[in-house]
């Protein structure tokens, strides 16, 4: 019939195929084999360059093969002039360029080609970058030729400048785009590196104490205010045209995020009874290192220092133990210097005459330290981005990032003051985001917790009551090294954790009407003497076991717990903890 | 006139070689090359069936066509020639008993009309060998436009104001006029070439380079997902032609022109927008994607008033109506609605806009899908029409052809476009398309790059219809660096000048204008009247049932129309056939009596040695005929389609477009 095509039947076409395919898996076997005895036999000639050219052309991900050709080029490269051996490597980036084409996202091609382009005798950055830009410009994800930018940023000293033009450039073609974004994060504090931010203002009343300088290091990552206020808008035109792209939103956290705070000892206390030194650090350290030494009197200690609880190889918290007799006479003066030798910071603490304990720290007020998620800019900047997001919050009322937003600038203006606002605006990311429930109660104890250390701060008391508020987990422990008496009650509390052992000078815990089924960090407290538990999940013996290692605990208050109804409870209890008098069961 | 007529000539001319050849017997007769019929003819070659398609110009695509510079000249002239007395003959000697005639038109009907042609460049500069062409072009110029003192007028003056004009233009980028590998243009005087003025374009320029143009009759833009863009993927059509996206949506609003944001990252970059705008506009976009219930409860009251009660602000209101739904304020929301969804749905599927423009203009679809139906064995005859149907008077059923050269050809159907019927047997066209082309020397928003491709809506105002308008920067290939061609189109109210005119005087620079202005002048314009298809009709007695009418291009901005009128024509002919099944890959098509496949024997592909050995001699002479050709008529002008090579071949080969 005119003008019927006939076409090949699929079982011909699959049969057709099958038989290429064996036959390239001969060629590629047999190609294989050569390579390897070659290298074997140690010889690095042109045609084994061929060889494995043709084998990483079909398949470039062979490690063995570039390593391979590697050692061939570095061997050429030895025989050659240096002519000869750029037209060499030439060939090679070009061949690499092929090989990507293949595979954009090939780790052995992009290594080789960072290899190749280093030992290039004369190197063709502005090459490489151009093949950077028009990779990115297929894939904007594509990590390898991230990665590979930056090496030839560095290796030919891109000006700073192009690079955030760059990223201006990738940003404006699509906004959801981590990698752009993360590169403008690391680019913008070289180009407007901010001023330093103001040392943290020092704890009155107390003994001076000393603290270095901030390092430089510490504020790397910081862009000066009036760029700052230009990526603000960017990030805004960014998050109001979809605010559910995350991308934007991580930026502007970051944006609005400061500096960690730098590693410094914030408290020192001894205590004259326990003959007992406790220090703080801004954030987790290992002690056991050396690097933490005590002076008494003028006169170095030879102490172990130990966290508080063996849970922790790195903590905030480290206690020593003085030689028995140090400073047991209460009429006696001492003076008491930790020195951290690693960030060379030290701490003094006078115990007077007549004072069975002392302590110099750095309030939580004092560092703003619960204002560390977002930055200390001017509180103007931070209003009036509140106000935008509670813009596009009116627009959006639920999504997600744009109240998570709201409640972090909250935090950062105003902590105690937007309590109840942030509240409610939890109340309402649990509701439209519930998978994620457990974070959003995780977070918000977090922000009570802190706004409850602030409130006893301002207190000046050693107490510290939380009841009620829905507590779900226990963090900033190590702030609550000097309270006496805690108050937990009425909370979603399912255990004590091991940092709960940081609060070295609690003597009474009311933790009634939770969900405790763990007490691990009731451990080794020194002056602990009152535990109730009323109306929580303790069903076994074992889990009271940590209670025997407080000496001094004397009442304990077991009601409603499934543990009563063991059998032989009270005698159990009794050989378990032999200083608990009063037992309520 | 531009490859695809070299192809044109060829094809005409081994058709003439042919002519005793030519089969008596075919499946379909398709009259006339526009889109619609292009489709048809390659929908049934493909399925099988044996088409011979013929087209009376001496170009393709008809309505559909893209000239150059020259080639519109010479189709402007064309259309003032009155036409010539129909010739009738008598042709009983061909007929049986039962049979009768039906006389088809050998002119094309009155489908263009008001054409008229405003020239503003010098025409100082003309060199001599020049001369000629232009001696021609100025004939039909005056034709053209009889009517119109203004062209005198305009051209006088325009060689003071253009000298002024080019100092104070935007800055033309260097490289664009450096790529120019010509040495024998107007050499610029040393005191330009040191600063890079715009350079002013001569006529004798436009005529000379006039071959780089591609000049659309109609003007139309294909949806990302609209139809014609799902056919050309499904069938391999694509093959044949590159496309570019439409880079930019623009629109007139307030006597400026702006930008409109409709992709996230329009919405993003936006400078206009404050961020509340910007976050009700995406707001928008993303929630009419999806009927609710609150856009049923607008059914049948006007997309302005649903628009108006999203709280949204003027200016996305005009966006929303006029640039994206691109509807009339009255239109109901349900109709708005749909088209806003249609324009979101092709948004991101190749770029930041909905649209695609084929590169080397909108003339190269219809000869794309002409060539599929080649490779599967239509025969091709342009400059070649037919006489008369004959009918069978018991059956009324169309039995066969009489051709322009006095050949009965049988055929079981029948496919024609509406201007090969009998004027008599066609309605008055109720309704026509006014179209202005312009060549002009800058963007109507010139922004970093000059290879945008932009679609700008006009809103209607007053009494003037709303206005659809296509900026072509040279990267589309129909026009010469340094200009860009610009095609209006509206529904008509008056004539093309009249409803076009007004908004082209207020947008571009048409005389003399203080020096302040930086709207782009007008090099050259075109304006003309086209019968909107959608509105033709067949009059008098019913034709027989297979024959199957085609109307020409409709109003619309998509293809819409086209595509699904050749797939229900195709429906028609061959109910249990699919339409346009994907071709197969050239590797898997096997050949008669050839079991290696090697490709090498192309031509006799789609040929059956045994039953048509006479077709498969014409094919061999025809592929004979195209190498001489090569070789013999090295066509300078075959460099412009470097891009596109698989126009330039002849032979029903099939070539894979490279990827």
């Amino acid at each position: 019939m005119h003008g019927r095509v006939k076409v090949k039947t699929t079982a011909q076409q699959e049969e057709e195929k099958r038989k290429e395919r064996e036959k390239k898996l001969k060629v590629y076997v047999a190609a294989r084999d050569a390579c390897f005895s070659k290298r074997k036999d140690g010889v690095f000639d042109d045609e084994a360059l061929q060889l494995t050219q043709q084998l990483l052309s079909a398949n470039p991900d062979f490690a063995t093969l570039w390593n391979y050709r590697r050692e061939i080029l570095t061997h050429l490269e030895t025989v050659k002039d240096e002519d000869e051996a750029q037209k060499i490597y030439e060939a090679e980036l070009s061949f690499l360029e092929s090989c990507l084409k293949v595979n954009p996202k090939s780790y052995g091609s992009w290594h080789h080609r960072g290899w190749v382009s280093a030992r290039l005798p004369r190197s063709n950055w502005a090459r490489e970058l151009s093949l950077c830009d028009r990779c990115l410009s297929l894939d904007d994800r594509n990590f390898h030729c991230w990665d590979y930018r930056r090496m030839v940023v560095k290796m030919s000293s891109v000006p700073v400048k192009q690079e955030l033009e760059f990223t201006d450039r990738l940003i404006g073609s699509n906004f959801s785009n981590y990698s752009s974004w993360h590169y403008r994060s690391t680019l913008l504090p070289l180009l407007h590196p901010g001023s330093p931010e103001p040392p943290p203002s020092r704890c009155g009343g107390d003994p001076p104490h000393s603290c270095s300088p901030p390092s430089p290091q510490t504020h790397f990552h910081r862009v000066c205010e009036e760029q700052l206020l230009k990526e603000y808008e960017l990030v805004q035109n960014a998050f109001f045209t979809d605010p559910n792209d995350q991308s934007a939103w991580f930026y502007y956290r970051w944006l609005l995020g400061r500096a960690e705070r730098e590693e410094m000892i914030s408290c020192a206390y001894v205590s004259r009874e326990q003959e007992r030194v406790a220090v703080t650090f801004s954030r987790p350290v290992n002690a056991q290192s050396g690097s933490l030494l005590l002076v008494l009197d003028g006169q170095p200690q030879r102490v172990e220092w130990r966290s508080v609880h063996p849970h922790f190889k790195h903590s905030p918290v480290w206690i020593s133990d003085l030689p028995p007799g140090t400073i047991s006479d209460i009429a006696n003066e001492h003076n008491l210097t930790v020195h951290w030798t690693e960030k060379h910071t030290h701490r003094d603490c006078a115990l007077y005459t007549g004072r069975s304990e002392s302590w110099c720290r750095d309030t939580a007020t004092d560092l703003e330290l619960f204002r560390s998620e977002l930055s200390v800019e001017k509180t103007s900047v931070l209003q009036s981005e509140l106000q935008s997001v509670n813009q596009l919050q009116e627009l959006e009322p639920l999504n997600k990032w744009c109240l998570l937003t709201i409640i972090l600038l909250m935090r950062a203006l105003d902590p105690l003051g937007y309590e109840k606002e942030t509240l409610a605006h939890f109340q309402t990311l649990k509701e439209v985001d519930s998978m994620r429930s457990a974070y959003y109660s995780d977070l918000c104890s977090k922000f009570m917790i802190e706004n409850t250390i602030l409130k006893m701060e301002y207190a000046e008391v050693r107490v510290f009551s939380i009841s009620d508020r829905n507590l779900t987990t226990l963090c900033h422990l190590d702030q609550l090294l000097l309270v006496t008496h805690i108050n937990l009650s009425s909370n979603q509390l399912r255990r004590l954790p091991p940092q709960f052992a940081m609060l070295q000078c609690l003597e009474v815990v009311e933790a009634d009407n939770n969900s405790i089924e763990n007490l691990e960090g009731v451990y080794h407290l020194p002056k602990l003497e009152e535990v109730s538990l009323k109306n929580n999940k303790i069903s076994t013996l074992a889990d009271l076991q940590p209670l025997a290692s407080c000496p001094k605990l004397r009442r304990l208050d077991l009601r409603g717990n499934p543990v009563t109804q063991t059998a032989n409870v009270e005698s159990e209890l009794a050989e378990l903890l032999p200083s608990v008098a009063d037992l309520l069961l | 006139m531009n490859t695809f007529s070299s192809w044109s000539h060829d094809r005409a001319s081994s058709a003439n070689m042919a002519t005793e050849d030519l089969p008596s017997d075919f499946d379909i007769v398709i009259l006339g090359t526009g889109l619609t019929e292009s489709v048809v003819a390659a929908a049934c070659s493909r399925v099988g069936q044996r088409v011979l398609h013929l087209d009376r110009r001496s170009y393709y695509a008809g309505n559909w066509a893209s000239f150059t510079f020259n080639g519109l000249l010479t189709w402007i002239q064309e259309q003032n020639e009155e036409p010539k007395p129909e010739e009738v003959r008598d042709w009983s000697g061909l007929t049986e008993e039962g049979e009768e005639l039906i006389h088809l038109s050998q002119a094309d009907s009155a489908s263009i009309t008001n054409l008229q042609v405003f020239s503003y460049v010098s025409e100082e500069e003309e060199e001599e060998e020049a001369a000629n062409t232009t001696e021609e072009e100025k004939a039909a110029d005056e034709e053209a436009v009889k009517e119109s003192s203004e062209t005198e007028s305009a051209d006088s003056k325009e060689d003071d104001e253009e000298e002024e004009g080019a100092g104070e233009e935007e800055e033309q980028p260097a490289q664009a006029e450096g790529e120019e590998p010509e040495a024998d243009q107007p050499r610029p005087s040393p005191s330009s070439q040191s600063e890079p003025s715009r350079k002013k374009i001569s006529y004798a320029q436009l005529v000379k380079e006039g071959r780089r143009y591609n000049i659309d009759l109609v003007s139309k833009l294909l949806f990302s997902r609209g139809s014609l863009v799902d056919l050309l993927i499904k069938s391999n059509v694509s093959r044949y032609a590159e496309f570019k996206n439409v880079t930019r949506i623009l629109t007139y609003r307030h006597g400026n022109i702006e930008q409109v944001p409709c992709s996230r990252a329009d919405v993003f970059a936006s400078r206009q927008l404050s961020v509340v705008e910007k976050r009700k506009l995406m707001r928008f976009l993303t929630s009419c994607v999806e009927e609710t219930e609150e856009q049923t409860a607008y059914h049948g009251r006007p997309y302005l008033e649903f628009l108006q009660d999203q709280q949204l602000g003027d200016n996305l209101q005009h966006f929303l109506l006029h640039s994206i739904a691109m509807v009339a304020e009255d239109t109901p929301t349900e109709e708005g609605l749909a088209s806003t969804r249609h324009f979101l749905r092709s948004l991101g599927r190749y770029g930041n806009t909905p649209f695609l423009f084929p590169v080397y203009g909108l003339g190269e679809i219809p000869q794309c899908f002409c060539r599929m139906s080649a490779v599967f064995g239509g025969i091709y005859c342009l400059r070649h029409s037919v006489h008369c149907l004959i009918v069978d008077r018991d059956a009324n059923r169309c039995k066969a052809v009489i051709d322009s050269r006095g050949q009965r050809i049988s055929c079981s159907h029948i496919v024609m476009e509406t201007s090969y019927l009998d004027r008599s047997k066609v309605a008055t066209p109720s309704r026509f398309l006014s179209r202005a082309v312009l060549i002009t020397d800058s963007s109507v928003l010139p922004s970093e790059s000059d290879q945008q491709i932009s679609m700008v809506t006009v809103p209607p105002e007053g009494g003037s219809p709303a206005v659809k308008m296509v900026e072509l920067s040279p990267s589309s290939m129909t026009c010469i660096p340094g200009t860009y061609l610009v095609h209006l189109t509206c529904r008509s109210v008056g004539s093309a000048h009249q409803d076009l005119s007004p908004l082209v005087t207020r947008m571009f620079r048409t005389t003399e204008s203080q020096e302040e202005d930086r709207r782009p002048s007008v090099l050259w314009s075109l304006y003309f009247n086209m019968a909107d298809g959608t509105a033709s009709q067949v009059e008098g007695q019913p034709l027989p049932s297979n024959v199957h009418i085609c109307h020409g291009p409709d109003s619309a901005l998509g293809h819409e129309d086209a595509v699904q009128q050749a797939a229900s024509i195709f429906q028609s002919i061959l109910p249990e056939e699919e339409f346009c099944p994907p071709a197969p890959n050239p590797e898997d098509i096997v050949y008669d009596g050839d079991n290696t496949s090697t490709g090498e024997d192309r031509g006799d592909m789609g040929q059956d040695d045994e039953q048509n050995p006479e077709q498969n001699q014409n094919q061999e002479n025809r592929n004979q005929n195209q190498e001489n050709q090569n070789q013999e008529n090295p066509d300078p002008e075959q460099n412009q389609n470097q891009g596109n090579p698989e126009l330039q071949s002849v032979g029903p080969e099939e070539r894979p477009a490279s990827s």
